[in-house]
């Protein structure tokens, strides 16, 4: 049962607007994530799920309302937040080793000469253990397929122990196996140590067995709540500002639009611009 | 012909070989960080604007180094404050840098010195370096190689992750101005050596070359750096006894490495399995 040290909310918003230039991404939202909870994140593309891990990170300050993580407003460099951006820099040709890439991120803010302890040395050893996926340390990163990649980015996102993990569409480079293969990583991982994941994701599908609650963006608005209250007809009307119509077949959860699945489509969208493979 | 003694029995080419060995090394590391950030052309374009500045000097009748300096300087920091809409726009860059060579030869026009002038800015002229030159370049590669060290850390990070670095407090923005305004630093002494047309010969060859071949960071840095630095010496030396221009020479060993390196088998893929 919730103690008082549970009682904090992981993420909590409260009446947040958050824009971007003119345009508010989120308008006057308001919702809660307990500690330990596996999020999904949804909702269609420009929906915001990028803005608002920004804002979580304490990149993007609320320009009303408040956003509080553990209790506090974020800051920059949050060692307790894990962060898998989406990948939008395509890395030119580089040869560098898995340990050394994810080396650069430890006390990458700081000046002086890039230099690894022991025991920083010994943390990367264990992270990538964590995930398994040992091997990639060695490996030179333009040699390494997406979905390995993927895995070490997020050996790279729970190293230093985080209590709140941001991952941005950590599914887009990958196959349907080696997307089963990373949520389960995610979530066995998470799991053991009560990490609180908010997991972006184009599909509702992929993530369905997954997760305790799903995040809804669409159109400024966000609803948090189960599968059954979020995934329905009238709520992503809302939210996609168009008529949906929601069809489970066989434990899967299909959203249309006008016959057509937007969910589905999205992605094959986003495919299409020519990330690696 | 004769033998290597002979070669240092001239004032003027030990002085060659102390100013190319100091800006090769200091090339072959400003290098590495530009080709692993991708940013090789703002490199040559730093050093097509700092052909107007060195000309521009001439004219007013300060020292075409200085010259060199502050336009490069201006320029890189110019180039790193407008780091996303610019630096990577290859047609903004090369508009630039035409229009820079341009100003370049209306200097040069109104410029006394002129044909001589315009090859040694051009193609640079090492066996003419003289010892308070050495100094000037030895106090840049200072600069640079300091400047490097202190952002050395977050500049890696923010090359190979930016959101990620931008998460974690780093400035992007000042990285990238403060390590641009470096590069032209060591473009302003490279230039000295090899000219302003060929300074991709020490910054940008070796450094390439080495990429290819390790994986290892500082294994890069060290490659990289010694790659320039045989390339610079064994150019100076190729044109002692062939009497070819010294430029030519370091261009042709550069270019020599750097197709090596891409036809050598990548190490490290059998390693791998050893590891650990």
């Amino acid at each position: 049962m919730p103690s008082h040290a549970h009682a904090t909310s992981a993420v909590e918003l409260d009446h947040v607007t958050l824009q971007l230039g003119h345009r508010a991404v989120l308008r006057d939202v308001s919702l809660s994530v307990r500690p330990g909870e596996f999020i999904g994140v949804l909702g269609p593309n420009g929906a915001g799920k990028t803005t608002l891990m920004r804002a979580i990170l304490g990149l993007l300050p609320p320009t009303h309302g408040e956003l509080r993580v553990f209790g506090r407003t974020p800051q920059e460099g949050d060692p307790k937040i894990g962060y898998l951006p989406q990948l939008r820099t395509v890395l030119p040709d580089l040869r560098v080793r898995g340990v050394d890439f994810i080396g650069s991120s430890l006390n990458g803010h700081r000046l002086g000469l890039p230099s690894l302890t022991r025991a920083e040395r010994k943390a990367i050893e264990a992270t990538l253990d964590d995930v398994g996926a040992r091997e990639l340390g060695a490996r030179p990163l333009n040699e390494m397929s997406g979905g390995e990649r993927q895995r070490l980015l997020l050996a790279q996102a729970l190293l230093g122990n985080p209590r709140l993990l941001l991952l941005d569409e950590p599914l887009i480079m990958l196959d349907a196996r080696h997307q089963e293969i990373a949520i389960d990583v995610v979530r066995k991982v998470c799991r053991e140590r009560g990490i609180t994941v908010l997991f972006s994701a184009h599909e509702l599908n992929q993530l369905i067995s997954a997760l305790d609650r799903v995040l809804y963006l669409g159109h400024g608005q966000a609803v948090l709540g189960t599968v059954d209250e979020v995934v329905t007809a009238p709520v992503l009307s809302r939210l996609y500002g168009t008529d949906i119509e929601v069809v489970r077949a066989s434990g899967h959860i299909f959203v249309l639009s006008r016959g057509r699945d937007v969910e589905r489509d999205a992605h094959v969208h986003e495919d299409g611009h020519g990330h690696h493979h | 012909m004769g033998t290597i003694t002979d070669m240092f029995a001239y004032d003027f080419m030990r002085h060659a070989f102390v100013a190319a060995g100091i800006v090769a090394i200091v090339s072959g590391l400003t290098g590495y960080f530009l080709v692993m950030r991708g940013q090789t052309f703002a490199g040559h374009a730093l050093s097509h604007i700092g052909f107007a500045g060195a000309t521009g000097a001439g004219l007013i009748g300060l020292a075409p180094l200085w010259g060199l300096v502050g336009f490069t300087l201006a320029a890189g920091i110019v180039m790193g404050a407008m780091s996303d809409r610019i630096s990577n726009r290859d047609v903004a860059i090369g508009v630039v840098l035409a229009l820079a060579l341009g100003f370049g030869l209306l200097f040069l026009h109104y410029y006394a010195g002129f044909a001589t002038q315009a090859t040694a800015l051009l193609f640079g002229n090492v066996l003419a370096v003289s010892e308070p030159t050495i100094w000037t370049l030895a106090g840049l590669s200072v600069v640079t190689l300091v400047g490097l060290g202190i952002i050395m850390r977050p500049l890696i990070f923010a090359s190979l992750q930016p959101e990620l670095a931008e998460a974690k407090g780093v400035r992007l923005r000042p990285i990238s101005t403060i390590f641009l305004a470096l590069v032209a630093l060591a473009v302003s002494a490279c230039a000295q050596i090899v000219g302003v047309l060929l300074v991709f010969t020490l910054m940008v060859g070796p450094a390439a070359a080495a990429q290819r071949l390790t994986t290892g960071l500082w294994a890069g840095l060290a490659l990289s750096a010694g790659l320039a630095l045989v390339e610079a010496w064994a150019g100076l030396t190729m044109a002692f006894y062939s009497d070819w221009p010294v430029s030519f020479c370091i261009s042709l060993l550069s270019a020599a490495a750097y197709f090596a390196a891409l036809g050598a088998p990548t190490p490290r893929q059998t390693a791998v399995v050893h590891e650990h």
